[in-house]
């Protein structure tokens, strides 16, 4: 469903009162703002540079910078493969290759029909139980390859 | 209990005192670790079975639940401990609670089954102090994480909290407390150890009226959790440190820089300054002594180059995180170039202890150069997964074998890795190497925040480094030329080294890169890199050589240069034929091994993890 210009202000003009119109808050404002859309869409991020008064360039620049945001619609279930040095050397890699072989995506897409999206992350700090699968903030440690499929089926 | 604004250190006290005689000290209670590794083991279920089995039962008078913060012990998840008698069960399912609530909080029994057994010698522990896991620890910073509520002020108080922020106030002058923060010896725990007093000290020095504190919480060193667990088990503790170091340097207005990955750091965050404020102890006019001082939390994005000082403070700012040349410190020109002190989540947690223990006793722990106690995270193949809070000096040995209780599945320990991705590899050699800033950066790695991974001989070495390497390539700016380049460099090597494809000149490559890069980084970031490259050539050169000319990766991890085979003794049990995302596999006969085509195999292993009778065999 396409949002109306006025439906994106309203929605925006929480986020910045929340934040007291504070620029220095950006990245805060574009996680909320993301948050709230499921992802940062082009015509979000012109209005919110109208209404927070920041160059446009800024906003993509940071919006770009950082790992946490995307550009493009991300899917229902969010899947994050932590990929800390304690998950890698207990095989974080193999349970992250089953993962895109089963849903048929890399990290930082999404599948055809936006029911996942699959990311790395670099840790999430739960080093004792890796490998670690992060499913909609819900962890599931001590992962197994075997034990990738059910996940996914549980999701679906 | 009404908490009213505190407008002296006499109120303070009187609110304490007040909160110990509400609270009956033999009233039962069982509490239990909401840290993140035990949620994620479950623990909010089981706080939810015990809450319901009380009301059940009908004890809700005579028992308090209690959710701490992390008690470190994360391989045991989820712990819970009967008080007063301060039973520990550990790996609790919700199925045990019933017999919890009935044997053990109003029985008085002790479960045996549920207590922690030496998985050696088989011997049963009843508290927690003695497991062997705690025995050999110095929990000065993470005690209180693992008994308070940390969404509780009142909790913090009744452990004497900011009893060091009074005594600060009012009984110290600014210089004072810088004096005794740099007799104390503390430096920085966010990995470069800069003492801590003399960065406070030329902050208080630089001329200008506006300054800023930042409690750096941007931990991004995979491995490394100390910073979530204290922000989320005992923010209060981190609050405390930085309001008295602001006091010290002349600020009013301070920031903590969250990741984003770490909600629950946020969320107990945000209440603790709300408290506080509430109850006068941070905002305008703290205890009644006219000074100001106020706290916003900022969430990062997902950069590693954000725990770099400068590149936060541009974060802060509102802009991309990159990071700027240091002719100018921080302490003079920071964050909109006014004088700013940042430290780190654990730096500031040490400076309450400090204040109320004194210089003398902080400087008596540890070792000439380090001094105070570090928590380290020790992860990866060992039994004790979990944090561990030491004094400086202790050796890696005690570290991996006295507290993490050795390697698992009778595997040979290979390396240990401290300091993050820009840390180095240390071999078995120089496991009795006592911990400190001083020693480990001798042998080639660094304390870092404190992370500690451990290999085993399954781990390849030149994997290691190339992991490493990928991680800091994909977290390197951009911005300067030698870490930009000489990390894409240097993964490609890497890359191919690990395809067979590599050459022995290659080594000689690799070290060229990592001098340069050295010398001419901007940042730590691009200076530190060729640190796991560098001590792995060091220590494991012989690695390297086996994927050059024996085109073999010894730990059998590299995948162009291993193969999957089936043994003689596969009896066709269809396991792995169903496994093989390829149909690579294809029974032949009744009870007669499989065939793998070797030509369709993309070495995923998935055969390798189903096999239960170890009839996939890697060459």
């Amino acid at each position: 469903m396409k949002l109306t210009r006025k439906q994106i202000k309203t929605r925006l003009d929480a986020i910045l009162a929340k934040y007291n119109h504070d620029n220095a808050m950006l990245v805060s404002i574009l996680q909320d703002t993301q948050k709230e859309f499921g992802y940062l869409p082009k015509e979000v991020l012109s209005e919110l540079a109208e209404m927070a008064r920041l160059p446009l360039t800024q906003i993509y620049s940071v919006a770009t910078f950082f790992k946490a945001f995307s550009l493009v619609p991300r899917g229902k279930h969010q899947i994050h493969v932590c990929m800390g040095t304690a998950c890698h050397v207990r095989g974080a890699e193999r349970v992250l290759q089953v993962i895109e072989r089963e849903l048929d995506i890399q990290p930082g897409q999404s599948d055809k029909d936006l029911q996942f999206s699959l990311d790395t992350v670099n840790c999430v700090g739960a080093c004792a139980l890796g490998p670690i699968v992060v499913v909609d903030g819900a962890y599931k440690g001590n992962m197994k390859t075997e034990q990738v499929k059910p996940l996914l089926e549980s999701y679906k | 209990m009404i908490l009213k604004k505190l407008n002296s250190p006499q109120d303070l006290e009187k609110l304490r005192a007040a909160i110990a005689g509400g609270r009956k000290t033999d009233k039962l209670s069982v509490n239990i670790c909401g840290g993140t590794g035990c949620t994620a083991h479950g623990s909010a279920d089981v706080v939810k079975a015990f809450q319901e089995e009380i009301t059940r039962q009908g004890f809700t008078d005579k028992v308090e639940v209690k959710v701490s913060g992390c008690r470190g012990f994360c391989e045991r998840g989820t712990l819970v401990t009967v008080e007063p008698r301060g039973v520990f069960y550990q790996r609790v399912k919700v199925k045990d609670v019933p017999e919890i609530v009935v044997k053990s909080v109003i029985g008085g029994e002790i479960i045996d089954h549920l207590l922690y057994k030496e998985p050696q010698t088989r011997q049963h522990f009843v508290h927690e102090n003695e497991v062997p896991f705690y025995a050999k620890q110095m929990r000065l910073l993470m005690a209180n994480s693992g008994r308070i509520d940390p969404t509780s002020i009142e909790d913090y108080l009744h452990y004497d909290g900011y009893t060091a922020l009074a005594k600060a106030l009012y009984g110290m002058k600014p210089e004072a407390i810088i004096e005794e923060v740099k007799a104390s010896g503390l430096r920085g725990r966010g990995g470069a150890g800069f003492p801590t007093g003399r960065k406070w000290e030329s902050t208080r020095k630089a001329p200008g009226d506006i300054k800023y504190v930042i409690c750096n919480c941007d931990e991004g060193d995979p491995g490394a959790f100390m910073d979530r667990s204290l922000m989320e088990g005992n923010p209060h503790s981190i609050l405390e440190g930085m309001i008295i170091g602001a006091y010290a340097i002349g600020s009013s207005e301070g920031y903590i820089y969250v990741r984003n990955e770490y909600p629950l750091a946020v969320e107990n965050a945000t209440k603790a300054i709300k408290a506080a404020e509430a109850l006068g102890l941070l905002g305008d006019n703290i205890l009644g002594s006219g000074f100001n001082f106020h706290v916003k939390i900022n969430r990062g994005g997902g950069a590693f180059v954000c725990g770099e000082s400068s590149a936060l403070m541009a974060s802060l700012e509102g802009k991309v995180g990159e990071p700027r040349a240091k002719y100018i410190r921080s302490s003079e020109k920071g964050l909109w170039d006014r004088p700013t002190n940042l430290n780190n989540v654990e730096t500031w947690a040490n400076v309450p202890l400090i204040i109320n223990k004194g210089a003398k006793w902080f400087a008596s722990i540890g070792t000439k150069g380090s001094k105070g106690t570090k928590i380290f995270s020790l992860v990866g193949k060992v039994h004790n997964t979990g944090l561990v809070e030491v004094p400086m000096g202790i050796t890696l040995r005690e570290i991996i074998f006295d507290i993490g209780g050795g390697i698992p599945g009778n595997k040979k320990f290979k390396a240990v890795q401290t300091g993050g991705p820009s840390g180095g590899c240390i071999p078995e050699k120089m496991l009795d190497l006592p911990v400190d800033f001083d020693e480990l950066t001798r042998v080639g790695s660094m304390m870092g925040s404190g992370a500690m991974i451990v290999m085993d001989e399954d781990n390849c070495m030149v994997d290691i480094a190339k992991y490493f390497i990928h991680f800091l390539m994909g977290e390197s700016c951009g911005k300067c030329v030698p870490c930009r380049e000489g990390n894409k460099r240097m993964y490609e090597i890497l890359c191919r080294i690990t395809e067979g494809k590599g050459e022995m000149s290659d080594l000689d490559l690799l070290e060229e890169i990592c001098a340069t890069m050295a010398d001419t980084s901007l940042c730590q970031l691009g200076a530190s890199a060729p640190n796991p490259v560098m001590s792995s050539l060091m220590y494991f050169r012989d690695e390297y050589i086996a994927h050059i000319k024996d085109k073999k990766c010894p730990a059998k991890v590299c995948k162009s240069l291993i193969t999957y085979n089936i043994s003689e003794k596969c009896p066709n049990c269809g396991l792995c034929v169903k496994a093989c995302p390829v149909q690579a596999i294809t029974p032949i006969a009744k009870k007669q091994p499989v065939v793998l085509d070797q030509s369709k195999c993309i070495k995923c292993g998935s055969c390798y993890d189903v096999c239960k009778l170890n009839c996939v065999i890697v060459k």
